[in-house]
């Protein structure tokens, strides 16, 4: 049977990727963030999944305003990167697992889960670049992945009551895949930060510390909490960070296994706009 | 019923809900039609023209061709859509975002090197405004 091996979190900034892609990571302003995934790199490199789930946001890029999914799951064989108005990025073409994507999709939507199943969708800066932070610049990405893109753009996105509990359907799901598959659930995007209006600029480093703190220990006390103090103390784009409740409702503590070990946490202020945030969670 | 907004009093901060999708989707769909080279050309050729296909309103427009970010946002549009006319324009999303605060993207980025905008004095409408940043 499939299972989950651990889960990752990380930051998504469009910036951070085109540092990387621009030959800029050893500079003074880049080299700390880099630095901070020195050991997730190694770490990914000892411990490389079958397949990533990988939870992320589309940021009007596949997604217009035509049609808004709140949860979609990539079910195509494979993922284009992107052309966000600057060419697309110059990183693999994303491998995709139809198989264990559509088994999640039948699995969770019976669930009572209303997911989109998408077989055609481009990939973003939301999904590429937590792929570059945890594996570099490979000609090819390591393993296949599953993009499972959540709404956060328009307003109400999911709570984070019903992102942790989403996770524990998709932990359901894997763990009824009839395959001896290793995944790694991701979870993307955060920590603070506002991209609009005269607020612009705001980072709150004691809420991103408390929220990795509480992530790891209370993650249904964390998925309490409602949007609005999200966007008070985060920054309306802040709201992001629902998407890692997707991934830490996936892991085995929250179904009554044993708590996980941290492998790695890393937070760092400012890339861009925003604060980066990083934690690796290894099930035991 | 009225619906719970319980995000109005944030200050400086608009939140994109149905509501300001449903009053910027023609602004929004725009901005999105910049994603492709041509229509990139054609817009930069004769601004007005090109708005002029869309069914927005002149409050929209005036709002683009002016590239006043919190005027777009007023009238309905995303910051992530709104991104696309300053991709077409050349600039970074940094020097799109200081254009909304009143700082200089030079102000803009020490305050962002120095930590960001305080959450401080910035919870609440009404509330002074932190002088720390």
């Amino acid at each position: 049977m499939a299972r989950i091996t651990a889960s990752v979190y990380t930051s998504h900034v469009p910036a951070i990727g085109a540092a990387l892609d621009l030959g800029k990571s050893q500079e003074p302003y880049w080299q700390p963030v880099f630095q901070g995934y020195e050991p997730s790199k190694q770490w990914m490199a000892d411990n490389t999944p079958d397949v990533i789930f990988l939870v992320y946001n589309d940021h009007a890029t596949a997604f217009s305003l035509e049609m808004i999914p709140t949860f979609a799951i990539g079910t195509a064989a494979q993922f284009q990167p992107a052309d966000e108005g600057w060419g697309p990025r110059p990183v693999p073409v994303v491998q995709g697992h139809p198989e264990l994507a559509a088994h999640i999709a039948q699995s969770v939507i019976q669930d009572d889960f209303d997911l989109t199943i998408v077989n055609k969708m481009d990939v973003d800066h939301g999904l590429t670049v937590p792929l570059s932070l945890m594996f570099g610049q490979p000609q090819a990405w390591p393993c296949p992945v599953i993009p499972f893109a959540v709404n956060v753009v328009q307003y109400p996105v999911p709570s984070g009551r019903r992102c942790f509990m989403l996770g524990q359907a998709i932990r359901r799901a894997i763990d009824s895949f009839d395959q001896p598959l290793k995944v790694q659930i991701w979870g993307t995007g955060g920590m603070s930060h506002q991209l609009q209006g005269p607020r612009a600029g705001l980072i709150n480093q004691p809420f991103d510390n408390a929220f990795l703190d509480r992530l790891i220990a209370d993650p249904a006390g964390q998925a309490a909490v409602p949007h609005i103090d999200y966007v008070r103390e985060a920054g309306s784009e802040g709201i992001e960070l629902v998407m890692w409740l997707i991934a830490r409702g996936a892991m085995a503590d929250v179904a009554g296994g044993p708590a996980p070990t941290v492998k790695h946490r890393f937070y760092h202020v400012p890339a861009s706009n925003t604060a980066v945030g990083h934690l690796i969670l290894e099930n035991n | 019923m009225a619906l719970d907004k319980p995000y109005l009093d944030v200050p400086g901060t608009t939140i994109f809900d149905a509501d300001q999708s449903r009053k910027g989707y023609h602004l929004n769909q725009f901005c999105m039609s910049l994603m492709k080279a041509e229509n990139r050309e054609t817009f930069k050729r004769d601004e007005r023209a090109y708005l002029d296909q869309w069914p927005m309103t002149e409050e929209q427009k005036q709002g683009v061709l002016t590239r006043d970010l919190n005027r777009c946002i007023a009238a309905g549009g995303n910051i992530y859509f709104l991104a696309k006319i300053g991709a077409t324009d050349g600039k970074s999303f940094q020097y799109m975002a200081a254009s909304m605060t009143g700082m200089t993207q030079e102000q803009y980025a020490a305050m962002m090197l120095a930590g960001g905008r305080s959450p401080d004095g910035n919870r609440f409408i009404g509330e002074q405004r932190g002088e720390k940043n």
